[in-house]
């Protein structure tokens, strides 16, 4: 039924023109009869676009907020002042490292609560404080040992529990036995927290820290240095790689098949999912070179082959849009075909190219699925020193605390999220400013 | 002249690259497998690496048949020197590992996890049985009007299973095929609630493998549904959904107790206390294995193997407990020790 319909209501306008004298209906009546009706359908398509830049914009400030609302409270981290004596009978000054640490932050907060009494009591009290208190100790004692007999206000790092009650993330009103903490250790809580001994500071670990099983002590140090070489080795590799492979395609190569069939899996490689890199990266880089597992350098090459179509397009695209005049005339005056490539084409191609790269760069960087593959989903808490040492990347060790049951992990994942997206922001404020800064228009 | 530039360094970094392995002496212990002893693992790890002479054991989580997978391709250290499993190493795998020169492997059983079926502590807690659960789960089960037969899951509220639980729909979420802790889910609630149906009994004699696809296959119709193996994600939807239930280890329920509550399995809670006695049916042991030829030539082995099987780790109350694994009770905790202090290696029959 409606096909009938609609061509009777088209065919309407013909017969009027057919019907009545030809001179009679100007063009523009027909166009006049049409106009609110095309004003519309404009009206209408605005609508859309806009309605789908909203609903986008939505879904961004959703993620955003629900990111930076869970995160936002890793930055600051609850800490407990402690008077340390360092006693010199505690100490050998044959082995420094080896002294009973844990034992003078025990000492400590014996004297804080001297009622607490019973192994099972002692053992909740010491509860409180983060196990990386000694460590500290043991850090600030190898650094300066003169400390050695004196007593020194320490504010240590409590334990995630703590800082999660602190936080409001643990609800004080449930019943004592669906809580971590106690009612006991809420009432010492309570009275450190009256001396001011108790205190949320920034939480330079989170910055300053590898990764660790324990919330309150876990960074993103090793990660950040992680994902740096990385990037360090993908930038050397596919940019060079890259620029000259698009040079050569644009500017020298002929034009036959087999340079069509190469432009074809190039187009290809840009759209294969990123684990097949990793398989790839696994039989060639580990089982047939022998490359160490976790490595960046691995990790590296892996994400050379990923982002090298990424930036061979964009190279190609910033060459085709240098006008042909200006080779022209630099071939005109008598330069080579080299010399026209890399003193006239290339200064004026580069910010695309430039673009083109920090874009791939940064999907390297947000990229964690091939590294899977060539082990850099490891637990790895000192920070990698070098190109070969095991390494992990910022969007793995995301992954890895997403996956912790601890609590504290959880605004510690998001986090790590804000910090990566703060460094995927910068990349892509440079790239858009490099090319609104260098970038000439014909 | 740029490629040149190009072409030479990607030379430089292939030989920087092929000069470090052959100089690499690995100096840290590499150690790979299952995500549900990571947690444990690492711990240890930091632990070790924080009061001792040696560098932190590098930790992969690949699951436990990728691990073992990577841990029997050989000797040498490019080769993982631990592979963590949450299930004993199976036949098939030992004989890989045999064939590739790994030949002395010793086993250690570092202890229990539960695996516990949660809800929303804004519902009631549930007590179900193993048999009850087969049949809220199962993709097929047995026809109540025909003995003998099997019909597709058509039970849709968990009162349908049985009129003792309540009236609420079916809908559990789970881990998928990969994980472990669904093999182990599988292998101790619906095998073992397959059990207790003589008619599932009787195909077990005349065929064999459709005993074990009755009783393995989990229904697809969305009742169970399958939520990644990111367990945190599982808890989250609890919360905002009372009527549904989750499956997942215990130290994610040990972390969360003001918010979920583990379901009774056959009258007993899944409690610290239960797993450890041994009442909670459903708790699997755990392992790790270990290259008896890289001990002596990858630095710290035994001293990492020491700290494991210390008391102030393993033990009752050592810091592997604070994050939620269950000990083992102490004779079968004293064997293990005594195993690998000796490094008895592990003969599989």
């Amino acid at each position: 039924m409606p096909i009938p319909g609609h061509s009777r209501k088209d065919a309407l306008p013909m017969q009027d023109v057919e019907s009545s004298a030809p001179s009679s209906v100007r063009t523009i009546d027909i166009i006049n009869r049409k106009l609110n009706k095309r004003y519309r359908a404009e009206k209408r398509f605005k609508r859309l676009g806009l309605a789908a830049i909203l609903s986008s914009l939505l879904f961004l400030a959703l993620l955003f907020i629900s990111i930076a609302s869970q995160g936002y409270s890793a930055f600051v981290q609850t800490y407990i002042l402690l008077d340390i004596h360092f006693s010199r009978d505690v100490f050998d000054v044959g082995n420094l490292a080896g002294a009973d640490y844990n034992g003078l932050v025990r000492k400590s907060l014996q004297s804080l609560f001297p009622e607490v009494r019973g192994r099972q009591e002692k053992r909740m009290l010491n509860g409180l404080i983060s196990s990386g208190a000694s460590f500290q100790l043991q850090k600030m004692v190898m650094s300066d040992t003169s400390i050695i007999g004196s007593t020194r206000s320490v504010w240590v790092p409590a334990d995630d529990d703590v800082d999660m009650l602190m936080k409001g993330r643990i609800d004080r009103s449930a019943p004592e036995a669906e809580r971590r903490l106690k009612d006991v250790q809420l009432g010492w809580i309570d009275g450190l927290r009256g001396d001011h001994r108790l205190q949320k500071k920034f939480n330079m670990i989170f910055f300053t820290g590898g990764d660790s099983r324990e919330p309150e002590l876990a960074g993103i140090l090793g990660a950040t240095m992680g994902s740096m070489y990385t990037l360090i080795v993908t930038l050397l590799l596919s940019f060079p790689v890259g620029v000259a492979s698009a040079i050569y395609l644009e500017e020298f190569a002929p034009r036959n098949k087999w340079i069509d069939l190469i432009e074809v899996n190039i187009n290809n490689l840009a759209a294969v999912p990123s684990i097949v890199f990793g398989l790839l990266g696994l039989a060639v880089f580990l089982n047939f070179f022998g490359l160490p597992r976790s490595a960046p350098l691995v990790g590296g090459l892996v994400l050379t082959l990923m982002t090298l179509p990424t930036i061979i397009i964009a190279s190609r695209v910033s060459i085709q849009s240098v006008p042909p005049s200006i080779r022209e005339a630099a071939l005109g005056v008598g330069a080579s075909k080299m010399q026209t490539v890399f003193h006239h084409v290339m200064p004026l191609a580069l910010p695309g190219m430039l673009t083109g790269t920090i874009i791939g760069m940064a999907r390297a960087l947000g990229e964690s699925a091939p590294l899977l593959m060539i082990g850099m989903v490891a637990f790895i808490v000192d920070p990698p020193g070098g190109f070969l040492e095991p390494a992990t990347v910022l969007p793995v060790q995301i992954y890895l605390w997403a996956d912790s049951p601890e609590r504290a992990f959880v605004e510690r994942t998001s986090a790590a999220i804000i910090v990566l997206l703060a460094f995927l922001m910068v990349m892509n404020a440079a790239a858009v400013f490099l090319r609104s800064k260098f970038e000439r228009r014909w | 002249m740029k490629k040149s530039i190009v072409v030479g360094l990607a030379a430089a970094l292939c030989v920087s690259g092929g000069v470090g392995v052959e100089a690499s002496a690995r100096d840290y212990i590499s150690i790979v497998g299952s995500s549900t002893v990571y947690p444990f693992a690492t711990t240890v790890a930091e632990q070790f690496g924080k009061t001792t002479r040696f560098k932190t054991p590098k930790i992969e989580s690949t699951g436990s048949g990728g691990g073992l997978k990577l841990f029997c391709s050989g000797i040498g250290t490019a080769h993982p020197d631990i592979a963590n499993a949450s299930r004993r190493i199976k036949k098939s795998e030992y004989e890989q590992c045999l064939e590739n020169g790994v030949k002395e492997i010793v086993e250690v059983k570092i202890g229990y996890d539960g695996i516990v079926l949660a809800n929303s502590k804004n519902a009631a807690q549930m007590d179900i049985e193993r048999k009850d659960l087969f049949l809220a789960l199962a993709k097929s089960v047995p026809d109540p009007k025909n003995e003998g037969k099997f019909i597709d899951n058509p039970y849709q509220t968990w009162k349908d299973v049985n009129p003792a639980l309540p009236a609420v729909k079916i809908e559990v979420l789970g881990p998928p095929p990969t994980s472990g802790t669904r093999d182990a889910f599988v292998e101790l609630v619906m095998d073992e609630g397959c059990a207790a149906f003589p008619s599932i009994e009787a195909v077990k004699s005349t065929d064999k493998d459709m005993h074990k696809s009755i009783c393995r296959t989990i229904r697809e119709d969305g009742a169970y549904i399958e939520a990644g193996e990111n367990d945190n994600l599982i808890v989250q939807k609890l919360n905002v959904n009372p009527d549904a239930y989750g499956i997942f280890g215990f130290s994610f329920l040990d972390q969360n107790t003001d918010r979920i509550q583990g379901s009774k399995i056959e009258g007993k809670s899944p409690t610290f206390e239960e797993i450890a006695a041994g009442a909670y049916p459903v708790s699997r042991p755990l392992y790790f294995y270990v290259k008896k030829a890289h001990i002596g030539t990858i630095p710290g082995m035994e001293e990492y193997l020491a700290e494991f099987t210390s008391d102030k780790a393993w033990g009752e109350e050592g810091y592997l407990t604070d994050k939620g694994l269950i000990p083992m009770p102490d004779d079968e905790r004293l064997r293990f020790t005594d195993d690998v202090k000796s490094l008895r290696p592990l003969a599989l029959e």
